[in-house]
């Protein structure tokens, strides 16, 4: 039982960023824009999150140090992908980078310092139910954030009007443009709101996951929040699904080790990445028509005036 | 020609909207200059010119896409300056888009929602678009995604949308170009009852006998300018072209004593199912063409036109090589580059990304069709020299307008680069020519040219498959014509037989004989 729910908290804890990130990279990517780089923005977060935290010993303000990070960083994607339309893949590849260098210089000062991590939530008895009381009352606040942030993303696009014209923008830039909608402009605000998100999923890390900064310590969480956009085909819903399975993927892994089962931890690794392709590959072979990704993903798109 | 001023019937009216000397410049390009054009409620007015005449310019300025450099836009008298389409809209100008802009993977009331402003909610929206499809007989299912409806369907969401908007005045360019003539007839009755509710609507269109039919005024726009504005129940389709490119546009003549010969392209019962989720399959298809002849194959676009042309040019195989047999030679099982060795070529719909590689040369070009029988390759090697002297040539025989001698694809104008398709192939002097919507979005100055060059080809002595969607052009070129429907091939019709109606009809799915039975036995 103890160790039900010792493997249920962290896959919990291992699962929210990859859920904040993805959350953000699916509205950025349904108005039609693919930003590679969530890991440069995630790391950024967590160096700044790291540093504001320490500095002012404050979580919250360590959590908005994050999220300003990252949309400062999306704000250079924007810069260049959409306001000079370059090439978005070479600009997202090129932003990660960026992000992995800057991280390691502003957070070089804080390797080895110590932060009190973000509290659990407690509520007498509740909480102390056996079991289930520690996973629904017991989590930090990033948590219980990362779930409204979801719900609140699926309500927006798909039960609000400007959701559906951000959606528009993802399908059809041309056609959004000639109906009205500033598609640049849309398109701008759904980066920031990506970046301000995989800003606060990098924060996470060193204020409530482990309570210290070191260099690279997102470790490729980056790529799989945007593996795990594609892989819940840019749906909500499965998106919520898949976050926690990759979670609990990574979690097994280290479970895996300890017990030394025979598996060899790269495949382990490798296995987000794996589902995925899978999940593509199957989703293009039961595809009866239209397209699961947004049309216009990815394209440049320059206004005529 | 015609006199400017022939708007009588409008005396003291005042015009629901008017441009007064509207320029739009590109950096150096004119693309309007200063054009006055005056439309009144209750017309349907004309907007006739070739590709390049600066239309969709105008519209575009009418409907607040741009704005223009200079010169002032009335409507109902006042000076308006419009900060985009949403304002447009707001003051009762609606448009109907040449391409469709509409959202595929969205659904029919999604769509609709996105042209309107957004103040009632979904649901009376929805309420709405179920009772405006209903009152113009524009039936539509408003939860069904986009992707899954025919074009007549899609061009109908854009109608109600715009319909939704109670607009005095509706802009449509274009709007017959994919349609059935009797799905074309559809759109007039909507048309002539909006007249009659008193609104204007600015039509666009390339088909001048539809224009003398439904509209009552026309102006004609050359080279960025207008030329004359006219009634264009008083002219002739004729005199309606020749304002339009500014002189006479070359009839298009076969050549007379034409001799067909032996059977240069034959396909026998070929069947072939859609290698993707929306394809078409083709079912059973046959047909016979001879040496110095044109086969014209009419019907609506996604009827397994594609499918057939893929088949044919070998982009897909079929299992049975005898299902196509080039020059007596059965190759349904070979490649492209094997059949354009027998003596086959072809033209394919899509100019840019099919027909060429957009960001290559045009010597590229030629080299990618030319490069297995014409003598471009040596020992391995490119010739240079004889890519760019087919470009050349093509230039040359085809009146290929371009900046420099070897440009970009890309960078040349649909028209153009369409004649140097064409001519690229009929250079290579083919046995068999397959050619899909030959003049599609090509004025009427570059359609000629492509006309004659078939005609000339097939009076050479090779066999010409003809694809398109405009009936006009077939009946211009083609010695018989049959009509695709569901992957379906009709028998073929004589060029004198296959009248408008009897298309129409197979062009609609029913079966031709049943309705002449029908029709003898009531005689």
């Amino acid at each position: 039982m103890e160790l039900v729910e010792a493997i249920i908290l962290s896959v919990l804890a291992a699962s929210t960023p990859l859920l904040i990130a993805a959350t953000g990279e699916l509205v950025t990517e349904r108005s039609g824009v693919l930003n590679l780089g969530v890991e440069g923005m995630m790391i950024m977060g967590a160096a700044c999150g790291f540093a504001g935290a320490w500095l002012t010993g404050s979580i919250v303000v360590g959590a908005i140090c994050g999220i300003v990070a990252g949309t400062l960083m999306s704000l250079v994607f924007a810069l260049m992908a959409l306001g000079l339309a370059v090439n978005q893949v070479a600009t997202g590849l090129a932003l990660t980078i960026l992000g992995i260098g800057l991280s390691g210089l502003i957070g070089a000062g804080f390797v080895g310092e110590r932060i009190t991590p973000a509290p659990h939530l407690y509520i007498p008895v509740l909480t102390d139910i056996p079991l289930v009381g520690r996973v629904l009352f017991g989590e930090d606040a990033f948590v219980y954030l990362s779930i409204a942030l979801i719900v609140g993303v699926w309500w927006f696009l798909y039960q609000t009007r400007p959701g559906l014209i951000l959606r528009a923008c993802g399908d059809n830039h041309v056609s959004a443009h000639a109906l009205g909608y500033p598609v640049l402009r849309i398109r701008t605000l759904a980066v920031m709101f990506g970046g301000a998100c995989a800003g606060l999923a990098g924060a996470y890390l060193p204020l409530a996951y482990t309570p210290f900064f070191i260099p690279g310590m997102t470790a490729g969480r980056g790529w799989i929040a945007l593996a795990l956009v594609v892989f819940a085909s840019w749906r909500p819903g499965r998106l919520v699904v898949g976050a926690y399975l990759f979670g609990a993927v990574t979690i097994l892994q280290l479970h895996a080790q300890g017990w030394g089962v025979g598996i060899p931890s790269q495949f382990m690794s490798a296995l987000p990445y794996l589902a995925t392709v899978i999940v593509l590959v199957l989703l293009s072979r039961a595809r009866t028509g239209g397209s699961t990704a947004p049309a216009a993903l990815g394209t440049v798109f320059v206004p005529d005036r | 020609m015609s006199d400017a001023m022939p708007n009588s019937l409008h005396t003291g009216e005042r015009p629901l909207l008017q441009t007064i000397g509207l320029t739009k410049r590109y950096g150096d390009f004119l693309a309007n200059a200063s054009i006055d054009i005056d439309i009144f409620p209750r017309e349907i007015h004309a907007l006739l010119g070739e590709n390049g005449a600066g239309k969709s310019t105008l519209v575009k300025a009418i409907y607040g896409l741009i704005q223009p450099s200079a010169g002032e836009i009335r409507w109902q008298g006042e000076r308006i300056v419009l900060s985009g389409p949403s304002e447009a809209r707001a003051r009762g100008i609606g448009m109907v888009f040449q391409h469709f802009s509409l959202f595929e993977n969205l659904t029919v009331a999604e769509n609709v929602a996105l042209g309107l402003d957004g103040k009632e909610s979904f649901k009376d929206m929805s309420a709405r678009l179920e009772q405006v499809s209903k009152t113009y007989g524009l039936p539509l299912d408003p939860k069904r995604e986009v992707w899954q409806l025919s074009v007549g369907e899609r061009q109908r969401i854009e109608i109600v949308r715009a319909l939704m908007q109670d607009p005095k005045f509706l802009i449509l360019d274009e709007p017959t170009a994919v349609l059935t003539p009797q799905e074309a007839d559809q759109l007039f009755i909507v048309l002539e009852r909006l007249k009659a509710e008193g609104r204007a609507v600015l039509y666009i269109s390339h088909k001048l006998e539809e224009v003398k039919r439904l509209c009552d005024t026309a102006t004609i726009l050359r080279g960025g300018r207008k030329v004359a504005t006219c009634n264009p129940r008083q002219e002739t389709a004729a005199s309606l072209a020749r304002m339009m490119v500014g002189g006479e546009i070359k009839e298009v003549k076969a050549a007379a004593g034409r001799q067909t010969t032996v059977p240069r392209l034959v396909v026998n019962d070929l069947t072939l199912a859609p290698d993707e989720p929306h394809g078409v399959r083709l079912d059973h298809i046959s047909l016979e063409l001879k040496g110095g002849e044109i086969l014209g194959i009419a019907g609506v676009a996604g009827n397994g036109q594609d499918e057939l042309f893929a088949a044919l040019s070998g982009e897909r195989l079929s299992k049975d090589p005898g299902t196509v047999v080039i020059e007596g030679i059965a190759a349904g099982h070979l490649s492209i580059t094997q059949r354009r060795k027998l003596g086959a070529a072809f033209v394919p719909e899509e100019r840019l990304g099919h027909g060429t590689a957009p960001r290559m040369r045009l010597s590229e070009n030629a080299l990618l069709t030319g490069h297995a029988a014409s003598g471009m390759v040596r020992h391995g090697f490119i010739d240079t020299a004889a890519t760019l002297k087919t470009v050349d040539k093509a230039t040359e025989t085809f009146d290929v307008r371009k900046a420099k001698r070897d440009p970009e694809a890309a960078s040349l104008s649909g028209g153009n680069l369409q004649k140097f398709i064409v001519g690229r192939e009929i250079l290579r002097n083919p046995a068999v020519l397959v050619v899909s919507q030959p003049t599609w979005g090509v004025d009427a100055g570059a359609a000629a040219v492509i006309r004659q060059a078939l005609l000339d080809l097939a009076a050479s002595g090779a066999a010409v498959l003809v694809t398109s969607q405009d009936l006009d052009e077939l009946a211009e070129i083609a010695d018989r014509i049959a009509v695709m429907f569901h992957g379906r091939l009709s028998a073929p019709l004589a060029a004198g037989e296959a009248t408008r109606e009897r298309l129409g009809l197979l062009m609609g799915g029913s079966s031709l004989d049943q309705r002449e039975v029908a029709h003898a036995a009531r005689a």
